[in-house]
């Protein structure tokens, strides 16, 4: 129901947003943008806890598909995307995870990443895409097409100003919300 | 006949069947045990464990070839599906989503009794508030979300522990939802077989298996060019034994057919051609008793050796028959009887040193070449002239020994220049001395290059370890093995701490010692203690005490759960685990604890392993080194048991000839025969081993027999006898020669070594015939 809603609401919302700014013209932005660093803070909402768990750390990307989370609290945490592999390590412990063996992991990966390389096509693979707001402050919407995918994100929306992202939501399967605040380091 | 002869002939008739009564029970292996050692170190008893009932020695890889990604992704699907049912497999994996999910309900639903951080201090105020909220900050990961839907039931995050042992390292590639090469061009599957490494029959019927129905799913789905690749220690062992199987068959019928005929060509009668077979049937079946009956088991590759000791046992029938032909049964007894039985005694010295080896392979060849060449020669002497008196004589030789007379003083012209080429030889050797023999044992090995390739190549894809580095603990039974593991573990997570090592597995860990089962169980708190204990701990976490009511509940049914036993691991793929790391021995249990190592130079980090865990009666053992190991401890023997069989020929010979003018005389051909035939093959290209070795002292062992009739003649060596040496070295050089034919790597190198070095070792004789006893 939740879902009809909002399709409903993206509805009413396409056609002047499209006319103002378009995904075209977003998606180039964001190609634009070579990389590079930013610091992040990430809220995760979650129905059995009374208070949000809050982690701190940096991003960092390169252009096209490689990925670097540096999580720093509460607990030092690196996790690596390069392509389908995806790599945590964690408490002197390695763990690689091939995201191919896991397709919905994979969309949910992909919606950043294609994200971040401004790849309209990969991100029209697995979700419907709405746009509104203007080139200054942007959000982007996914809402996942699959319901394989749905049962593991319910809806993404990003928010930006230009070529650079500031927050990404993510509202996941169960109900449960994660937010992350997103501050550029350097811009290229 | 006469009535000795009768006698003679009916004791021989009742020995032959006796001896066909044990053959026809006796037991035939064609598997590894021909290679691995009889008297085995501690060290190598582990190696022997790990080859017939070791987890590794039961795996199988599968690769599927041809269609397109989505097609192989069905097909590898399908196959597993259908696998997964079968009796013959123990665990079928390809990398479908949801194939562990039986294993990981299987530790969620033990975690207490699993968890090795269950301890009473875990269950205090403090512990709960450290560990719940450590869990709580795992969620802020993508790795500790996995774990988010278990929060409220495991707040303690003891799946997180579990798990978190489990390394599972590098998983491989995927394409289509499932396991495939890096190139996605094969979709992978891997497979464990319930039979155990040693049961080739199991690991046939598996393999067999595994073809058939993946034909019926290639069929099915109508992908024309879909293929099926195998590989793993099964597939080795089945191949291995097939190639033995045709090879014994084949190489003896070759062998076999090629002698009668020359034996007829000679014979003229198949009358006389049938007495001549007598003592080489014999031999060929009292040795197959003999082994038996000291062995319990006789190899493939012995039985395959037969043609060879047919060759060899053939001549003495052929010196009777040729020999006694003019000058009468009485003169062949006191005339040439002794320097045939010099020349049996000689072979027997040669294969009997082989009687030593720890090698149990080579300890049997031995055997049955021994008793084969003794009892054909003991026929030929005892039952021939009584069964064959009278009748037809052979064909008329002496123009051959005329022509064969002539070529002698035109050999004798080579003096020179062979010495020339063997004083090359001696120094081309003395060259290589160091690079000579093979360093490992798998040169003995008869898989194929192409399959070994394929092997590796299909590890690659996968990431299977080759498990090479282990601890092994032991016990009096199950409970002891397992607590001895424990305490290796406790070690080794000191290590792990420190980096030393990367990572280790155990049996314990889907398997606890009841000890420690009991142990955890203890330190769960009752229901009225851990309540309010949890109000405490909680006070100020963002996760409410009172939301843990599955948590509170899932302790007290732990506190009442029964001991975890093997039984409770059927039906998930961690029984399986379990059963390739505990092993039952004749004398108590051992527990295999595989090691991961970092990278780099694995003895330092051994040396830790071994030093942190001194004194506990653990063994640190590297299955590679120990194979190497292995091989050379057989090569140093193999050189020991040489030189004490030439040794003991040599004293023979002395004894016997009394002049050491006339034992240089017959040992000179046999010297240079060995020297030739040995550079040869390692100027063609052909990988020396201990094999090659041995045959060096066979050399010796067999062509002493033309030195010596050389020596005997003394001046007096007519046409007959030089016809019947030749005939005789003919047979013996087909009946090794076969061998050469043979890709069996051990009886190839007997052959190749052999066969050539008798004819050498005949030639050579003639050629060095001293001068004043020449004719």
């Amino acid at each position: 129901m939740k879902r009809f809603f909002a399709g409903l609401l993206l509805l009413a919302l396409a056609l002047p947003a499209s006319a103002a700014f378009d995904i075209g013209q977003l998606m180039n932005d964001l190609a634009r943008n070579p990389g590079g660093k930013a610091k992040f803070v990430e809220k995760k909402f979650i129905a059995l806890l009374d208070k949000p768990v809050v982690s701190t750390g940096e991003l960092s990307y390169s252009a096209p598909d490689r990925l670097e989370k540096r999580t720093l609290t509460p607990k030092p945490e690196t996790l690596r995307l390069d392509r389908e592999t995806l790599s945590i390590e964690r408490e002197r412990q390695k763990l690689t995870i091939n995201l191919g063996n896991q397709p919905e992991a994979l969309a949910f990966v992909d919606s950043l990443r294609g994200t971040l390389t401004g790849n309209r096509a990969a991100l029209e693979k697995s979700y419907l895409l709405h746009l509104s707001g203007t080139p200054d402050k942007w959000v982007l919407t996914l809402l996942p097409s699959d319901e394989k995918i749905a049962a593991f994100v319910q809806r993404i929306v990003v928010a930006g100003s230009r070529n650079q992202i500031r927050s990404i939501e993510y509202l996941q399967g169960d109900g449960d919300r994660s937010l992350m605040l997103i501050e550029a380091l350097d811009s290229r | 006949m006469t009535r000795h002869g009768r006698r003679a002939f009916l004791l021989w008739l009742l020995a032959m069947l006796a001896g066909t009564a044990i053959v026809w029970h006796s037991r035939f292996s064609a598997d590894m045990s021909f290679f691995l050692p009889a008297r085995p170190t501690a060290e190598q008893q582990v190696l022997v464990d790990q080859l017939k009932e070791g987890a590794v020695a039961r795996l199988l890889m599968v690769a599927i070839e041809g269609g397109d990604a989505t097609q192989r992704a069905a097909l590898s699907r399908d196959l597993r599906g259908r696998l997964a049912k079968m009796p013959e497999f123990a665990a079928v994996q390809n990398g479908e989503a949801g194939s562990l999910d039986a294993d990981r309900d299987f530790l969620f639903r033990h975690r207490y009794l699993l968890s090795p951080a269950v301890t009473p201090e875990r269950f205090t105020v403090d512990g709960l508030r450290t560990a719940i909220s450590d869990s709580i900050d795992r969620l802020a990961s993508p790795a500790g979300m996995m774990l988010k839907p278990m929060l409220a039931r495991d707040p303690s995050g003891e799946l997180f522990e579990l798990l978190r042992q489990l390394n599972p390292g590098a998983q491989p590639a995927s394409r289509a939802g499932v396991w495939a090469s890096p190139d996605g061009e094969r979709a992978l599957l891997l497979l464990q077989t319930r039979a155990q490494g040693a049961d080739t029959d199991g690991q046939e019927a598996a393999i067999a298996a595994v073809r058939a129905e993946f034909a019926a799913l290639a069929a099915a789905a109508g992908i024309a060019d879909a293929r099926l690749q195998l590989s793993g220690p099964g597939l080795f062992a089945v191949k291995s034994r097939a190639t033995i199987k045709s090879e014994v068959t084949r190489l003896s019928a070759i062998g076999t057919l090629a002698i009668i005929a020359v034996l007829f060509f000679v014979y003229r009668s198949l009358r006389l051609l049938t007495l001549g077979l007598l003592p080489v049937l014999s031999g060929a079946l009292a040795g197959v008793v003999a082994v038996s009956l000291a062995y319990g088991t006789v190899f493939g590759i012995t039985v395959g050796f037969g043609s060879a000791l047919i060759g060899e046992a053939v001549d003495y029938s052929i010196y009777y028959f040729v020999q006694s032909g003019r000058s009468g049964v009485a003169a062949w007894k006191t005339r040439f009887w002794p320097t045939i039985r010099l020349g049996v005694l000689t072979s027997v010295c040669g294969f009997g040193a082989l009687l030593f080896s720890g090698f149990p392979g080579l300890a049997q060849l031995g055997l049955y070449a021994l008793t084969g060449i003794a009892t054909a020669a003991i026929v030929t002497r005892f039952v021939l002239p009584r069964v064959a008196d009278g009748g037809a004589a052979p064909r008329d030789l002496s123009r051959l020994g005329a022509a064969l007379q002539t070529a002698m003083a035109v050999l004798r012209r080579l003096r020179w220049p062979t010495l020339a080429l063997a004083l090359a030889a001696t120094t081309y050797l003395a060259l290589h001395h160091d690079r000579l023999w093979s360093p490992n044992l798998s040169v003995l090995s008869s898989v194929s290059r192409a399959d070994a390739e394929l092997d590796t190549a299909l590890r690659a894809d996968l990431g299977t370890s080759d498990s090479r580095f282990m601890v092994v603990v032991r016990g009096a039974n199950r409970e002891a093995a397992l607590q001895a593991a424990e305490r290796a573990g406790q070690a080794l997570d000191g290590l792990l701490a420190n980096g030393t090592i990367d990572g280790y597995d155990s049996p314990t860990r889907f398997l606890p010692s009841s000890a420690a089962q009991a142990a955890r169980r203890a330190s769960l708190p009752a229901t009225d203690e851990l309540r309010p204990r949890l109000q405490i701990a909680l006070a100020d976490s963002p996760l409410a005490a009172g939301k843990l009511e599955g948590f509170i509940a899932d302790i007290a049914a732990a506190r009442q759960a029964p001991d975890i036993d093997r039984r409770s691991l059927d039906g998930s793929g961690l029984g399986l685990a379990v059963d390739a790391l505990l092993l039952q021995r004749p004398n108590g249990w051992s527990a295999v604890l595989p090691l991961r190592l970092p990278a780099g130079d694995p003895a330092i980090a051994t040396a830790a392993v071994r030093q942190a865990l001194a004194g506990s009666g653990a063994l640190v053992i590297d299955l590679k080194g120990e194979f190497n190991q292995l091989y050379n401890d057989y090569l140093h023997e193999a050189v020991l048991l040489a030189l004490a069989g030439l040794a003991a020929i040599v004293a023979l010979l002395a004894v016997t000839l009394r002049s050491p003018r006339r034992l240089a005389a017959v040992l000179l051909p046999l010297v240079l025969a060995v020297l030739l035939v040995i550079a040869a093959l390692h100027l063609g290209g052909e990988r020396l081993h201990l094999l090659h070795l041995v045959g060096m002292l066979l050399i010796v062992a067999v062509g002493s027999n033309y030195a010596l009739f050389f020596d005997r003649a003394a001046g007096r060596l007519d046409a007959d006898t030089l016809a019947s040496m030749a005939v005789a070295n003919l047979t013996t050089a087909i009946g090794f020669g076969t061998l050469g034919l043979s890709q069996v790597p051990v009886l190839h190198a007997i052959g190749v070594t052999v066969g050539p070095g008798a004819v050498l070792a005949l030639l050579l004789a003639a050629m060095f015939v001293p001068r004043e006893t020449s004719a």
